[in-house]
């Protein structure tokens, strides 16, 4: 059943590839798929492939590492403070809705060009997200597995690191999966729009030097590389919490 | 308050001296009142058992005892100190066994974050669970799930979890009664044999009045809005107590009669 799904996009392909043939377009923003596929192999073969999906990657692994982890660590400390998460509320709510990239100009002006201007945009993206998510994966914690600790006599550090991180862990690897496709989009936005380095970048510079079909090449390695981040994280979120992440309550042969 | 010193072995040797003492205890929660002027004691190696319509803080009791919550007014001790917090040997066991068993931990991991909340030597640590959960009948078990176990076997991975703390005194709330009848017979069985060979004393909630009866050495009635002490009663069927036996007895008949008309007394 599965090949009923490539149908369409594999017809489509090879419609635009007739049409190019039949009409022999002559494009500055189009380009013949085989062409496309050419410029493809030919990014691979010289390498330079390789070093726009290394600095693209790093700068997103960067952000999210940093941005993704304040984001849950904050979610954690005001998991275990009704107070703080009171006092941070307005700030949260405030900050929270600035899109990403209008933060862009501030960070240019700290930082410059280069792997921290884009590190620190991307942590500033994957910090709302992490933060939101990983409060409602605390604040989702069975009440009596705390109320267990405590009658066990369990100390703060045990509890932190028996009962309440274990059993949000399932969400907080949601969270961070969320964060991560995040991370890409964003490292690429701001390589489009300013930063001069990485996959957004060539892709301006192939727009800009009217080499339409390399510009189509490196969207396609974009696409692949969100693509493959994606379904590595959720094969892993699968292999680690296929068992464990399934609700105590929702387990068959219960009542017993 | 009088606890019969009745003939035969209901109570063993060195009962008498009182580990939980409610003094003239009151709660109210947001406005309402729960609880008012509660005064009773457990004594040591005593088993006793808390009836009463719902609503009237059953469930309450045992978390003041347990350091989960703490009344308005009066006070409850456990050796003579007031409880302030949860004691490292008094053990709850909870209704919601699957909701209070870690998922992502073995039968053999949920026995062993109690030893690691005492802080047992780490050596020691697998001789005490395997002993541990022999004593409940789940030694085949100990690389089993919470999930791959069945309700019974969940609530015996609980009860395990707790003796890990050597619990003086073991709370149990309604722990049996999510159980088919004849897991609840023998479960109610095993912790007689818990209960008696560890000489712990046990405060049991319940809902089921022969179940009352049954186990305990007195059976606390409990009168709803606010839950009052309503009557005390004395059990004195000899132990130890026998599914078939003990429920034919004359005194248990009488007990379960004196019991349901008092319930139906207290309205539903």
């Amino acid at each position: 059943m599965r090949w009923k799904g490539l149908v369409l996009p594999a017809g489509a392909v090879v419609l635009a590839e007739a049409c190019a043939r039949i009409f022999g377009i002559q494009s500055d923003s189009l380009a013949a798929p085989s062409q496309i596929l050419v410029a493809a192999w030919g990014l691979l073969r010289d390498g330079s492939l390789f070093a726009m999906l290394g600095q693209t990657l790093l700068s997103a692994l960067g952000g999210l590492l940093i941005g993704g982890g304040a984001g849950l660590l904050l979610a954690l400390v005001l998991g275990l403070s009704p107070v703080l998460t009171r006092l941070l509320r307005l700030p949260i709510e405030a900050l929270r809705p600035i899109p990403s990239i209008a933060i862009l100009p501030v960070f240019l002006m700290v930082f410059g060009f280069g792997y921290r201007l884009e590190i620190a945009n991307v942590s500033f993206a994957c910090f709302w997200p992490s933060l939101i998510i990983g409060q409602a994966a605390i604040s989702g914690i069975e009440p009596r597995l705390l109320e267990v600790s405590r009658v066990l006599g369990l100390g703060f550090w045990g509890r932190i690191t028996k009962i309440v991180i274990p059993a949000a862990l399932p969400r907080l690897f949601v969270a961070f999966r969320l964060a991560a496709s995040v991370a890409l989009i964003v490292a690429v936005t701001v390589e489009i729009a300013l930063n001069p380095q990485g996959m957004g970048y060539e892709l301006m510079s192939a727009q800009s030097s009217l080499r339409p079909e390399v510009m189509f090449a490196i969207l396609l390695y974009i696409g692949v590389t969100g693509w493959s981040v994606n379904a590595a994280l959720l094969l892993a979120q699968r292999r680690l919490f296929g068992r464990a992440g399934a609700l105590p309550g929702a387990v068959p042969g219960e009542a017993a | 308050m009088n606890r019969q010193t009745a003939g035969g072995d209901v109570q063993p040797a060195g009962a008498g001296e009182a580990l939980v003492s409610f003094r003239d205890v009151s709660l109210t929660l947001s406005g309402r009142r729960i609880l008012e002027d509660i005064s009773f004691e457990l004594k040591e190696r005593e088993f006793v058992c808390v009836v009463g319509p719902s609503g009237c803080g059953k469930t309450t009791l045992l978390r003041l005892i347990a350091g989960l919550m703490f009344p308005t007014s009066g006070a409850v001790h456990y050796r003579n100190q007031i409880v302030r917090q949860p004691a490292s040997d008094i053990a709850l066991i909870f209704q919601d066994y699957s909701k209070a068993l870690l998922p992502w931990r073995t039968a053999a991991g949920n026995v062993a974050l109690a030893l690691e909340a005492i802080g047992s030597p780490k050596a020691e640590r697998p001789a005490r669970i395997s002993a541990l959960l022999q004593k409940v009948g789940l030694a085949q078990y100990a690389g089993h799930y919470p999930s791959q176990l069945s309700g019974g076997m969940q609530q015996r991975l609980q009860i395990a979890r707790c003796l890990a703390q050597d619990p003086t005194v073991l709370l149990m709330d309604e722990p049996f009664g999510a159980l088919d009848a004849m897991t609840r017979q023998v479960l109610q069985d095993e912790i007689l044999r818990i209960a008696d060979s560890g000489g712990t004393s046990v405060f049991f909630v319940t809902h089921d009045l022969e179940e009352a009866i049954y186990l305990g050495d007195r059976v606390l009635a409990l009168r709803p809005n606010p839950g009052r002490v309503a009557e005390i009663f004395d059990v004195r069927l000899p132990r130890p107590r026998d599914q078939l036996v003990t429920r034919e007895a004359g005194e248990f008949l009488q007990l379960r009669r004196a019991l349901f008309d008092f319930i139906q007394e207290t309205g539903h």
